[in-house]
Protein backbone atom coordinates (compact mmCIF):
# COMPACT_ATOMS: atom_id res chain seq x y z
CA UNK A 1 0.00 0.00 0.00
CA UNK A 2 1.10 3.24 -0.76
CA UNK A 3 1.91 5.93 2.21
CA UNK A 4 -0.57 8.47 2.90
CA UNK A 5 0.38 11.55 1.02
CA UNK A 6 0.86 13.67 4.55
CA UNK A 7 2.55 11.45 5.61
CA UNK A 8 5.19 10.53 2.67
CA UNK A 9 5.49 15.13 3.06
CA UNK A 10 6.24 14.60 6.59
CA UNK A 11 8.86 12.19 6.14
CA UNK A 12 10.67 14.23 3.39
CA UNK A 13 10.80 17.13 5.27
CA UNK A 14 11.59 15.45 8.80
CA UNK A 15 15.23 16.50 10.03
CA UNK A 16 15.55 13.38 12.61
CA UNK A 17 13.97 9.82 12.02
CA UNK A 18 13.52 8.34 15.70
CA UNK A 19 13.77 4.32 16.21
CA UNK A 20 12.60 2.80 19.65
CA UNK A 21 12.85 -1.37 19.62
CA UNK A 22 13.12 -3.87 22.38
CA UNK A 23 12.39 -7.77 22.03
CA UNK A 24 11.63 -8.89 18.60
CA UNK A 25 12.91 -5.48 17.04
CA UNK A 26 16.04 -6.47 15.82
CA UNK A 27 15.15 -8.07 12.63
CA UNK A 28 13.15 -5.16 11.22
CA UNK A 29 15.72 -2.64 12.33
CA UNK A 30 18.52 -4.16 10.70
CA UNK A 31 16.32 -3.86 7.68
CA UNK A 32 15.69 -0.77 7.90
CA UNK A 33 19.23 0.14 8.53
CA UNK A 34 19.92 -1.63 5.72
CA UNK A 35 17.68 0.33 3.13
CA UNK A 36 18.47 3.79 4.46
CA UNK A 37 19.38 5.98 1.42
CA UNK A 38 23.24 7.26 2.17
CA UNK A 39 22.16 10.73 1.18
CA UNK A 40 18.95 10.73 3.15
CA UNK A 41 19.60 13.96 4.65
CA UNK A 42 18.55 13.48 8.05
CA UNK A 43 19.90 12.33 11.08
CA UNK A 44 19.12 8.72 12.24
CA UNK A 45 18.95 7.87 16.01
CA UNK A 46 18.24 4.47 17.28
CA UNK A 47 17.47 3.00 20.43
CA UNK A 48 17.50 -0.55 21.28
CA UNK A 49 16.97 -2.12 24.87
CA UNK A 50 20.22 -4.40 25.51
CA UNK A 51 22.34 -6.12 28.05
CA UNK A 52 24.35 -4.19 30.21
CA UNK A 53 27.40 -6.44 29.81
CA UNK A 54 26.50 -8.48 26.72
CA UNK A 55 28.90 -7.17 24.23
CA UNK A 56 26.48 -7.11 21.37
CA UNK A 57 27.83 -7.32 17.41
CA UNK A 58 24.88 -5.35 17.03
CA UNK A 59 26.67 -1.62 15.81
CA UNK A 60 28.76 -4.04 14.01
CA UNK A 61 26.23 -5.55 12.13
CA UNK A 62 24.75 -2.40 11.39
CA UNK A 63 27.49 -1.06 10.52
CA UNK A 64 28.41 -3.58 8.04
CA UNK A 65 24.89 -3.52 6.47
CA UNK A 66 24.64 0.12 6.44
CA UNK A 67 24.94 2.58 3.36
CA UNK A 68 25.17 5.18 5.93
CA UNK A 69 28.05 6.29 8.43
CA UNK A 70 26.91 4.53 11.87
CA UNK A 71 27.87 5.69 15.28
CA UNK A 72 27.64 4.59 18.79
CA UNK A 73 27.01 7.81 20.73
CA UNK A 74 29.38 9.17 22.64
CA UNK A 75 28.83 12.07 24.88
CA UNK A 76 28.47 15.76 23.43
CA UNK A 77 29.17 14.07 20.09
CA UNK A 78 27.58 16.37 17.52
CA UNK A 79 24.28 15.47 15.50
CA UNK A 80 25.11 15.06 12.38
CA UNK A 81 23.18 14.59 9.10
CA UNK A 82 23.40 11.30 7.07
CA UNK A 83 24.31 9.65 10.32
CA UNK A 84 22.96 6.43 12.40
CA UNK A 85 23.47 6.71 15.75
CA UNK A 86 22.64 4.22 18.20
CA UNK A 87 22.40 4.80 22.02
CA UNK A 88 25.39 3.24 24.19
CA UNK A 89 24.54 0.37 26.40
CA UNK A 90 23.89 0.83 30.32
CA UNK A 91 23.77 5.01 29.29
CA UNK A 92 20.50 6.95 28.49
CA UNK A 93 20.92 9.44 25.62
CA UNK A 94 19.81 12.85 26.05
CA UNK A 95 19.54 16.01 23.53
CA UNK A 96 20.50 19.48 24.25
CA UNK A 97 19.29 22.37 22.11
CA UNK A 98 22.60 22.74 21.05
CA UNK A 99 22.43 19.70 18.55
CA UNK A 100 24.80 17.54 20.77
CA UNK A 101 23.79 14.54 22.69
CA UNK A 102 24.00 14.17 26.56
CA UNK A 103 24.71 10.74 28.35
CA UNK A 104 23.37 9.73 31.25
CA UNK A 105 23.79 6.85 33.97
CA UNK A 106 20.55 7.59 36.13
CA UNK A 107 18.15 4.96 36.95
CA UNK A 108 16.64 2.57 34.38
CA UNK A 109 13.12 3.23 32.98
CA UNK A 110 10.91 0.42 32.68
CA UNK A 111 13.71 -1.41 33.65
CA UNK A 112 15.78 -0.50 30.56
CA UNK A 113 18.87 1.93 30.54
CA UNK A 114 18.31 3.28 27.32
CA UNK A 115 14.96 4.20 27.73
CA UNK A 116 13.43 5.27 24.28
CA UNK A 117 10.81 7.17 26.62
CA UNK A 118 13.88 9.57 27.75
CA UNK A 119 15.12 10.31 24.30
CA UNK A 120 12.20 10.50 22.47
CA UNK A 121 10.73 12.91 25.33
CA UNK A 122 14.07 15.04 25.36
CA UNK A 123 13.85 14.76 21.28
CA UNK A 124 10.24 16.14 21.65
CA UNK A 125 11.89 19.32 22.93
CA UNK A 126 14.63 19.91 20.77
CA UNK A 127 13.25 19.19 17.69
CA UNK A 128 9.08 18.64 17.89
CA UNK A 129 7.79 19.15 14.74
CA UNK A 130 10.94 18.44 12.95
CA UNK A 131 11.16 14.44 13.92
CA UNK A 132 9.56 11.55 12.78
CA UNK A 133 9.15 8.63 15.36
CA UNK A 134 8.87 4.92 15.10
CA UNK A 135 7.92 2.53 17.97
CA UNK A 136 8.68 -1.29 16.89
CA UNK A 137 8.03 -4.47 18.97
CA UNK A 138 8.82 -4.93 22.61
CA UNK A 139 7.58 -6.48 25.67
CA UNK A 140 6.95 -3.53 27.76
CA UNK A 141 6.17 -0.02 27.80
CA UNK A 142 8.90 2.33 27.27
CA UNK A 143 8.80 4.49 24.45
CA UNK A 144 4.68 5.08 25.01
CA UNK A 145 4.61 7.78 26.90
CA UNK A 146 7.79 9.20 25.06
CA UNK A 147 6.08 8.85 21.79
CA UNK A 148 2.95 10.72 23.29
CA UNK A 149 5.37 13.68 24.14
CA UNK A 150 6.75 13.93 20.29
CA UNK A 151 2.98 13.91 19.49
CA UNK A 152 1.89 16.31 21.40
CA UNK A 153 4.41 18.75 20.40
CA UNK A 154 4.27 18.46 16.97
CA UNK A 155 6.31 15.29 15.67
CA UNK A 156 5.26 12.89 13.26
CA UNK A 157 4.50 9.44 15.35
CA UNK A 158 4.20 6.16 13.79
CA UNK A 159 4.09 2.85 15.79
CA UNK A 160 4.23 -0.62 14.17
CA UNK A 161 1.19 -2.48 13.42
CA UNK A 162 0.81 -5.23 16.85
CA UNK A 163 -0.10 -7.53 14.21
CA UNK A 164 3.22 -7.54 12.89
CA UNK A 165 5.21 -6.83 16.11
CA UNK A 166 6.66 -10.00 17.49
CA UNK A 167 6.22 -8.66 20.66
CA UNK A 168 2.98 -6.74 20.55
CA UNK A 169 2.76 -4.70 24.28
CA UNK A 170 5.42 -1.90 23.23
CA UNK A 171 3.56 -0.57 20.10
CA UNK A 172 -0.21 -1.37 22.05
CA UNK A 173 1.15 0.86 25.16
CA UNK A 174 1.54 3.53 22.42
CA UNK A 175 -1.57 2.96 20.82
CA UNK A 176 -3.79 3.27 23.57
CA UNK A 177 -2.34 6.40 24.91
CA UNK A 178 -2.99 7.88 21.56
CA UNK A 179 0.48 8.58 21.13
CA UNK A 180 0.47 6.92 17.46
CA UNK A 181 -0.84 9.21 15.07
CA UNK A 182 -0.33 6.74 12.04
CA UNK A 183 0.17 2.85 12.38
CA UNK A 184 2.07 1.04 10.08
CA UNK A 185 2.38 -2.76 8.83
CA UNK A 186 6.00 -3.53 8.25
CA UNK A 187 6.00 -3.66 4.79
CA UNK A 188 4.48 0.11 4.88
CA UNK A 189 7.17 1.15 7.23
CA UNK A 190 9.76 -0.20 4.27
CA UNK A 191 8.41 1.34 1.37
CA UNK A 192 7.97 4.52 3.38
CA UNK A 193 11.33 4.81 4.53
CA UNK A 194 12.67 3.99 1.25
CA UNK A 195 11.00 6.97 -0.66
CA UNK B 1 6.76 7.01 33.05
CA UNK B 2 6.73 10.76 33.92
CA UNK B 3 4.00 13.41 34.57
CA UNK B 4 3.46 15.42 31.09
CA UNK B 5 2.09 18.13 33.23
CA UNK B 6 5.50 19.49 34.68
CA UNK B 7 6.50 21.60 31.92
CA UNK B 8 9.95 23.60 32.77
CA UNK B 9 10.91 26.53 30.84
CA UNK B 10 14.88 27.29 30.65
CA UNK B 11 14.34 30.35 32.03
CA UNK B 12 13.15 28.35 34.92
CA UNK B 13 15.59 26.58 34.83
CA UNK B 14 17.80 29.26 34.98
CA UNK B 15 16.44 31.08 38.12
CA UNK B 16 16.27 28.08 39.88
CA UNK B 17 20.31 27.33 39.28
CA UNK B 18 20.56 31.41 40.33
CA UNK B 19 18.55 30.35 43.53
CA UNK B 20 20.21 27.56 44.68
CA UNK B 21 23.70 29.35 44.29
CA UNK B 22 22.50 32.25 46.34
CA UNK B 23 21.10 30.47 49.03
CA UNK B 24 23.31 27.07 49.32
CA UNK B 25 26.70 28.03 47.58
CA UNK B 26 26.35 25.80 45.13
CA UNK B 27 27.14 26.21 41.30
CA UNK B 28 24.88 24.18 38.48
CA UNK B 29 25.53 26.68 35.97
CA UNK B 30 27.52 24.70 33.89
CA UNK B 31 26.22 21.44 34.24
CA UNK B 32 24.26 19.88 31.04
CA UNK B 33 20.84 21.56 30.77
CA UNK B 34 18.78 18.22 29.66
CA UNK B 35 19.96 15.94 32.65
CA UNK B 36 19.40 19.17 35.36
CA UNK B 37 15.74 19.76 33.71
CA UNK B 38 14.99 16.07 33.63
CA UNK B 39 15.98 15.61 37.42
CA UNK B 40 14.62 18.63 38.38
CA UNK B 41 10.96 17.54 36.76
CA UNK B 42 11.67 14.43 38.31
CA UNK B 43 11.82 15.69 41.89
CA UNK B 44 8.94 17.80 41.11
CA UNK B 45 7.11 14.76 40.32
CA UNK B 46 8.30 12.45 43.15
CA UNK B 47 7.39 15.36 45.71
CA UNK B 48 4.25 17.06 43.77
CA UNK B 49 5.67 20.31 44.04
CA UNK B 50 4.81 22.84 41.65
CA UNK B 51 7.92 25.23 40.53
CA UNK B 52 6.60 27.65 43.12
CA UNK B 53 6.60 24.97 45.89
CA UNK B 54 9.69 23.91 45.03
CA UNK B 55 11.61 27.36 45.65
CA UNK B 56 9.32 27.82 48.23
CA UNK B 57 11.02 24.51 49.67
CA UNK B 58 15.02 25.44 48.49
CA UNK B 59 14.91 28.67 50.20
CA UNK B 60 12.64 28.03 53.64
CA UNK B 61 13.72 24.15 54.19
CA UNK B 62 17.57 23.25 54.25
CA UNK B 63 16.84 19.61 55.10
CA UNK B 64 14.72 19.48 51.57
CA UNK B 65 17.76 20.72 50.27
CA UNK B 66 19.79 18.10 50.99
CA UNK B 67 17.17 15.92 49.15
CA UNK B 68 17.55 17.99 46.42
CA UNK B 69 20.80 18.08 46.02
CA UNK B 70 20.58 13.98 45.99
CA UNK B 71 18.25 13.33 43.71
CA UNK B 72 19.49 16.12 40.95
CA UNK B 73 22.92 14.77 41.39
CA UNK B 74 22.49 10.87 39.70
CA UNK B 75 24.21 8.50 42.49
CA UNK B 76 23.85 5.68 40.18
CA UNK B 77 26.53 3.05 40.20
CA UNK B 78 28.00 -0.17 40.41
CA UNK B 79 31.08 -1.90 41.33
CA UNK B 80 32.94 -3.09 38.50
CA UNK B 81 31.11 -1.29 36.23
CA UNK B 82 32.59 -1.40 32.65
CA UNK B 83 34.58 -4.90 33.64
CA UNK B 84 36.38 -4.03 30.62
CA UNK B 85 38.09 -0.81 32.08
CA UNK B 86 39.46 -2.93 35.23
CA UNK B 87 40.97 -5.07 32.94
CA UNK B 88 42.69 -2.13 31.37
CA UNK B 89 43.45 -0.71 34.64
CA UNK B 90 45.13 -4.27 35.61
CA UNK B 91 47.52 -4.73 32.71
CA UNK B 92 48.17 -1.34 31.98
CA UNK B 93 48.22 1.01 35.05
CA UNK B 94 48.39 -1.61 37.80
CA UNK B 95 52.37 -2.45 36.98
CA UNK B 96 53.28 0.89 37.24
CA UNK B 97 51.56 1.88 40.35
CA UNK B 98 53.36 -1.24 41.67
CA UNK B 99 57.02 0.89 41.17
CA UNK B 100 55.86 2.90 43.84
CA UNK B 101 56.26 2.76 47.13
CA UNK B 102 53.65 3.86 47.98
CA UNK B 103 50.10 5.22 45.25
CA UNK B 104 47.58 7.49 46.20
CA UNK B 105 44.03 7.25 44.18
CA UNK B 106 41.15 9.65 43.98
CA UNK B 107 37.86 8.87 42.73
CA UNK B 108 36.04 11.73 42.42
CA UNK B 109 32.29 11.67 41.77
CA UNK B 110 32.19 8.25 44.11
CA UNK B 111 28.63 8.37 45.29
CA UNK B 112 27.85 5.42 47.55
CA UNK B 113 31.93 4.23 47.12
CA UNK B 114 30.96 1.20 44.88
CA UNK B 115 33.72 2.18 42.39
CA UNK B 116 36.28 3.26 45.66
CA UNK B 117 35.77 -0.36 46.91
CA UNK B 118 36.23 -1.82 43.43
CA UNK B 119 39.00 -0.02 43.10
CA UNK B 120 40.14 -1.18 46.71
CA UNK B 121 39.66 -5.01 45.60
CA UNK B 122 41.81 -4.69 42.41
CA UNK B 123 44.48 -2.91 44.67
CA UNK B 124 44.53 -6.04 47.34
CA UNK B 125 44.14 -8.76 44.41
CA UNK B 126 47.63 -6.96 42.74
CA UNK B 127 49.05 -7.17 46.14
CA UNK B 128 49.21 -3.38 46.45
CA UNK B 129 46.81 -3.08 50.09
CA UNK B 130 49.78 -1.81 51.86
CA UNK B 131 51.28 0.33 49.44
CA UNK B 132 47.77 2.47 48.17
CA UNK B 133 45.46 4.69 49.71
CA UNK B 134 42.16 5.69 47.71
CA UNK B 135 40.23 8.88 48.37
CA UNK B 136 36.98 9.10 47.20
CA UNK B 137 35.01 12.45 47.10
CA UNK B 138 31.55 13.61 46.39
CA UNK B 139 29.65 17.05 46.68
CA UNK B 140 26.92 14.77 48.62
CA UNK B 141 27.36 14.18 52.57
CA UNK B 142 24.47 12.10 52.49
CA UNK B 143 26.12 9.27 49.50
CA UNK B 144 29.27 9.66 51.48
CA UNK B 145 27.82 8.44 54.74
CA UNK B 146 26.54 5.25 52.65
CA UNK B 147 30.34 4.99 51.00
CA UNK B 148 31.74 4.82 54.12
CA UNK B 149 29.19 2.26 55.58
CA UNK B 150 30.17 -0.33 53.01
CA UNK B 151 26.75 -2.03 52.95
CA UNK B 152 25.29 -2.92 49.97
CA UNK B 153 21.74 -4.83 49.15
CA UNK B 154 22.44 -8.45 48.33
CA UNK B 155 20.73 -7.89 45.02
CA UNK B 156 23.26 -5.25 43.85
CA UNK B 157 25.80 -7.69 45.07
CA UNK B 158 24.87 -10.38 42.44
CA UNK B 159 25.08 -7.92 39.54
CA UNK B 160 28.36 -6.71 40.75
CA UNK B 161 29.62 -10.30 40.53
CA UNK B 162 28.19 -11.09 37.49
CA UNK B 163 30.89 -7.36 36.63
CA UNK B 164 33.26 -8.77 38.35
CA UNK B 165 33.18 -12.10 36.33
CA UNK B 166 34.10 -10.15 33.27
CA UNK B 167 37.11 -8.30 34.69
CA UNK B 168 39.50 -11.40 34.15
CA UNK B 169 40.36 -11.07 37.62
CA UNK B 170 41.56 -14.31 39.27
CA UNK B 171 40.07 -13.96 42.82
CA UNK B 172 36.47 -13.92 43.61
CA UNK B 173 34.21 -10.67 44.55
CA UNK B 174 32.79 -12.56 47.79
CA UNK B 175 36.35 -12.84 49.08
CA UNK B 176 35.77 -9.32 50.21
CA UNK B 177 32.92 -8.92 51.92
CA UNK B 178 30.57 -10.46 55.03
CA UNK B 179 27.45 -11.34 53.66
CA UNK B 180 24.75 -9.99 56.21
CA UNK B 181 20.83 -11.55 55.56
CA UNK B 182 20.24 -9.60 52.78
CA UNK B 183 23.35 -7.48 52.56
CA UNK B 184 26.87 -7.73 52.17
CA UNK B 185 29.73 -5.77 54.42
CA UNK B 186 32.61 -4.38 52.80
CA UNK B 187 35.80 -6.24 54.77
CA UNK B 188 37.46 -3.52 57.10
CA UNK B 189 40.74 -4.39 55.55
CA UNK B 190 39.17 -2.56 52.83
CA UNK B 191 37.75 0.06 54.34
CA UNK B 192 41.32 0.79 55.78
CA UNK B 193 43.45 2.39 53.03
CA UNK B 194 40.13 4.29 51.91
CA UNK B 195 39.12 8.07 53.41
CA UNK B 196 35.79 9.39 52.04
CA UNK B 197 35.09 13.18 52.14
CA UNK B 198 33.02 16.12 50.85
CA UNK B 199 34.36 17.83 47.41
CA UNK B 200 33.02 19.96 44.94
CA UNK B 201 34.75 19.34 41.69
CA UNK B 202 33.21 23.20 40.36
CA UNK B 203 34.62 24.95 43.22
CA UNK B 204 37.41 23.26 45.55
CA UNK B 205 40.75 22.75 44.97
CA UNK B 206 43.97 20.91 45.16
CA UNK B 207 43.84 18.50 47.94
CA UNK B 208 46.78 16.20 47.45
CA UNK B 209 48.72 15.02 44.41
CA UNK B 210 47.80 11.52 42.83
CA UNK B 211 49.26 8.22 40.99
CA UNK B 212 45.58 8.09 39.35
CA UNK B 213 42.81 9.80 39.06
CA UNK B 214 39.59 7.88 38.41
CA UNK B 215 36.05 10.22 37.46
CA UNK B 216 33.91 8.30 35.51
CA UNK B 217 30.49 8.51 34.37
CA UNK B 218 30.87 12.30 35.85
CA UNK B 219 31.88 14.21 32.82
CA UNK B 220 28.36 13.55 31.44
CA UNK B 221 26.60 16.16 33.75
CA UNK B 222 29.30 18.96 32.96
CA UNK B 223 29.03 21.33 29.88
CA UNK B 224 32.51 21.67 28.03
CA UNK B 225 33.81 24.89 29.83
CA UNK B 226 33.17 23.12 33.18
CA UNK B 227 34.82 19.97 31.73
CA UNK B 228 37.41 22.08 31.35
CA UNK B 229 38.25 23.81 34.69
CA UNK B 230 38.12 20.47 35.87
CA UNK B 231 40.52 18.90 33.37
CA UNK B 232 42.82 21.89 34.58
CA UNK B 233 42.07 20.62 38.52
CA UNK B 234 43.12 17.02 37.54
CA UNK B 235 46.19 17.60 35.31
CA UNK B 236 47.50 19.67 38.82
CA UNK B 237 46.74 16.91 41.08
CA UNK B 238 48.26 14.32 38.74
CA UNK B 239 51.90 13.25 39.87
CA UNK B 240 54.00 13.52 36.65
CA UNK B 241 53.31 10.82 34.33
CA UNK B 242 50.34 9.96 36.27
CA UNK B 243 47.09 8.53 35.22
CA UNK B 244 43.41 9.78 34.56
CA UNK B 245 40.91 6.95 33.41
CA UNK B 246 37.77 9.12 32.06
CA UNK B 247 34.30 7.10 31.61
CA UNK B 248 34.20 4.88 28.27
CA UNK B 249 31.77 7.22 26.81
CA UNK B 250 33.84 10.47 27.85
CA UNK B 251 36.72 11.57 26.00
CA UNK B 252 39.01 14.42 26.24
CA UNK B 253 37.49 17.05 23.76
CA UNK B 254 39.76 20.47 24.59
CA UNK B 255 42.65 20.62 22.78
CA UNK B 256 44.47 22.31 25.26
CA UNK B 257 43.97 19.47 27.24
CA UNK B 258 44.98 16.85 24.38
CA UNK B 259 48.14 17.97 24.12
CA UNK B 260 48.84 17.64 28.10
CA UNK B 261 47.55 13.71 28.34
CA UNK B 262 48.92 10.95 26.22
CA UNK B 263 45.69 8.30 25.80
CA UNK B 264 46.71 4.82 26.85
CA UNK B 265 43.50 2.91 26.09
CA UNK B 266 41.36 4.73 23.52
CA UNK B 267 38.20 2.34 24.68
CA UNK B 268 38.19 3.52 27.86
CA UNK B 269 39.46 6.68 27.84
CA UNK B 270 42.66 6.09 30.30
CA UNK B 271 45.00 8.75 29.81
CA UNK B 272 48.34 9.86 31.02
CA UNK B 273 49.76 13.22 31.98
CA UNK B 274 52.90 14.56 29.77
CA UNK B 275 55.01 17.25 30.16
CA UNK B 276 54.71 18.81 33.70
Amino acid sequence: MAPDKNLLERWKSAEILLLGGSAGSFKILFQIVKLLAPDLNKTVIIVIHRKKNFFSEIEKLFAENSRMLMREIGDKDILNKNTIYIAPANYHTLIEKEGTFALDVSEPVWFSKPSIDVTFESAAEVYKERCIAILLSGANQDGAEGLLKLRNSGATTIAQHPEDAEMTEMPTAAINIGAAEYILHTDEIFTLLST
Amino acid sequence: MTDTNVILTAAQITELIDLVKRMHGFDFSGYTKASLKRRITRIMQLKKLSFYDLKHALVNNQDFFQEFLEEITVNVTEMFRDPSFYKGLNSQVIPYLSTYQHSKIWVAGCSTGEEVYSMAILMREAGLSNKSFIYGTDINTEVLREARRGIYSLRNIKSYAENYQFTGLKGSISDHFTILYDAASIHNELKQNTLFSVHNLVSDGIFNEFQLISCRNVFIYFETELQEHILELFYKSLCPLGYLCLGSKETIRSDTFKKKFKVINPKENIYQKIGS
